[in-house]
């Protein structure tokens, strides 16, 4: 009785969510209030709602496997995919140290989220946080949330977002690599995640968010799925963090080359896949508009990585491996916010200007200002998802995703190739809160942290190498 | 009793195992080592940092041979791995004080 009921308000959710529910809508207006009005018969009438309520079932259970393969997918970006990609480049003597931050922020930022962090994020609140209405999950089932996704268990919703909040911070740690504490670690990001990441989703995509331009922001900025909310705030953050912390010893003079590139190609490998998760999932259903961004993430790494690798091969001679991945990686963060809203020959261009732009970020700009941003985190997500974000303005269209509607219910202009130069500005503004909320939320965070536990690891750890220091283990162990 | 150590490039120690096998030299031990002499290494570059890399992998080999026997594994290596370029390598030759079969405790010569 109860499993009928909640079929019955699903299926009835449905039905009138379709109508409200301006980008992703693939609706089909229920015939049951048709029928009735030409004066059908009660049998017949209860088996045409049994068939809308089949058809709902349907419909769902196609987007809600989408949904939840796309959820696993970028959970495999952090692990192993971030874990690889991070891990590869450090020195060996490092090695499991940086994995492990991937690995324990998926373990952390999940309590984190089941507790407090998906409500803050995704309940209503005010314009800038969300409140408490679904702390520890309260009220997060299988219904769908009809202003997030209609189609979809709310705790699908609910656990697809929990990646990108694991993910996040993960990037971070590109940033301070090799020479963290593991207890600062942990007690940043916990902080991190409350104080930067819950209030940036909630306003670019929660209910009510100042930026979100799906549910009524003030200053509605697209961002299909986390040019700021993911790259930017974890980019710029990884600068300030790289900045207070300082440069590792011996760096610039001594070299440090990654100790494999081999990891690192396959944890690129494993994020690009992935990727289609990040951005064809949130379209939030399996439907065209999926296949859209499926697509924009695809064609922007390449341009990106043929980008990079062909500006490596101008500048140096020789396209290196580890630049053709960096590029596929800087394509597919600058196509993150674009990927639901532009076409394919724009993901092309994006790709292709993300993978030049990065490259010289890393290559040129960083030895300029010699800070040690061990990873790139700036570099590569700071930079491209900036430029992402901006570009996105340029490339929306109406065409892609008529996310803007009038009264009517006639689609707008979106970007600027539409005709509307206003939205590059509501994208300027997002960026500039994206920026403005990370640094001002790291500093504050690090300050707090070093008085707290204390930041970085002395010397004789950082020389040792942190795996035996911090976990009292060798990631190799070839004389066994 | 005479030790002999050669370092040579990895690519010539195939060559070099088999003629000294033909040679009925029956023991040897082979390390992977880095190192230069008058090789000049090569620049690597990562993510726009360049790095000078002059420890070049090499081979070693190292074995306790008797004295009478020296000459000619001596000449057999250089005429296996020897390119004429700069890079082929060094023999090194010393004293060997005393050599212990573990087996059977055996000494000297016999032991080899």
């Amino acid at each position: 009785m109860q499993k009928c009921l909640l079929r019955f308000s699903a299926g009835l959710l449905f039905a009138l969510a379709t109508a409200s529910i301006p980008a992703y809508a693939q609706s089909s207006s229920p015939a049951s209030v048709a029928a009735s009005s030409l004066g059908t018969p009660p049998a017949v009438q209860a088996h045409i709602s049994k068939l809308e309520q089949q058809v709902a079932e349907a419909k769902s259970s196609g987007d809600n496997a989408w949904l939840l393969v796309s959820s696993a997918l970028v959970l495999l970006m952090t692990g192993p995919g971030l874990a690889l990609f991070y891990g590869g480049l450090v020195r060996k003597k490092n090695v499991l140290a940086t994995m492990m931050q991937s690995f324990a922020l998926m373990a952390l930022i999940t309590v984190m989220w089941a507790l407090a962090g998906y409500s803050l994020a995704f309940s209503s609140g005010n314009r800038f946080i969300g409140g408490l209405d679904y702390a520890f999950l309260r009220g997060v089932g299988a219904l769908p949330d009809a202003d997030y996704a209609a189609t979809i268990p709310q705790q699908t919703f609910m656990m697809f977002q929990l990646m990108f909040a694991i993910i996040t911070p993960a990037l971070i740690t590109g940033a301070f690599a090799e020479r963290l504490k593991f207890s600062a670690l942990m007690l940043f990001m916990a902080l991190w995640s409350i104080l930067v990441y819950d209030p940036m989703a909630h306003m670019v995509w929660g209910k009510g968010g100042f930026l979100n331009a799906a549910l009524g922001g003030v200053f509605p900025a697209l961002d299909f799925a986390g040019g700021t909310v993911v790259h930017i705030t974890s980019g710029v953050s990884a600068l300030v963090c790289a900045l207070y912390l300082g440069k590792r010893l011996g760096y610039p003079k001594e070299p440090m080359p990654p100790h494999s590139v081999v990891l690192s190609f396959i944890g690129a490998c494993l994020l690009w896949v992935g990727w289609f998760g990040f951005n064809a999932g949130s379209a939030l259903a399996a439907g065209s508009l999926a296949t859209s961004a499926f697509v924009a993430t695809h064609f922007a790494a390449a341009t990106a990585a043929l980008g990079w690798a062909g500006a490596e091969w101008i500048r140096n001679g020789k396209p290196s491996v580890l630049g053709a991945i960096s590029g596929a990686v800087a394509g597919l963060v600058a196509i993150t916010p674009a990927s639901g809203f532009v076409g394919p020959m724009s993901a092309l261009v994006i790709g292709l200007i993300a993978g030049v732009l990065c490259y010289l970020m890393v290559a040129k700009v960083k030895a300029r200002f010699g800070y040690d941003d061990s990873l790139d985190a700036f570099g590569v997500h700071g930079a491209g998802g900036t430029v992402g974000a901006l570009l996105t303005g340029v490339f929306a269209t109406k065409a892609i995703n008529p996310i803007f509607k009038d009264a009517q219910g006639n689609a707008l202009a979106v970007g600027l190739i539409d005709g509307n130069a206003h939205q590059l500005l509501n994208q300027f503004i997002a960026v500039a809160i994206a920026w403005v909320l990370a640094i001002a939320g790291t500093l504050l965070l690090l300050k707090v942290v070093d008085v707290l536990v204390g930041l970085r690891v002395p010397e004789e750890h950082e020389v040792q190498g942190l795996d035996l220091a911090l976990h009292g283990e060798e990631g190799y162990y070839f004389e066994a | 009793m005479t030790k002999l150590e050669a370092v040579i490039q990895p690519s010539r120690l195939e060559p070099v195992k088999d003629a000294l096998r033909e040679l009925g030299v029956s023991g040897m031990t082979i390390s992977e080592v880095r190192g230069h002499g008058r090789q000049k290494g090569h620049t690597e570059v990562y993510r726009g940092s360049e790095y000078t890399v002059d420890l070049l992998p090499k081979i070693k080999i190292e074995m306790v041979l008797p004295d009478n026997r020296v000459e000619s594994v001596v000449a057999t290596i250089v005429k296996t791995a020897k390119s004429g370029k700069i890079g082929d390598g060094k023999i090194f030759l010393s004293k060997i004080d005393e050599a212990i079969r573990i087996r059977n405790e055996e000494r000297g010569e016999a032991a080899l």
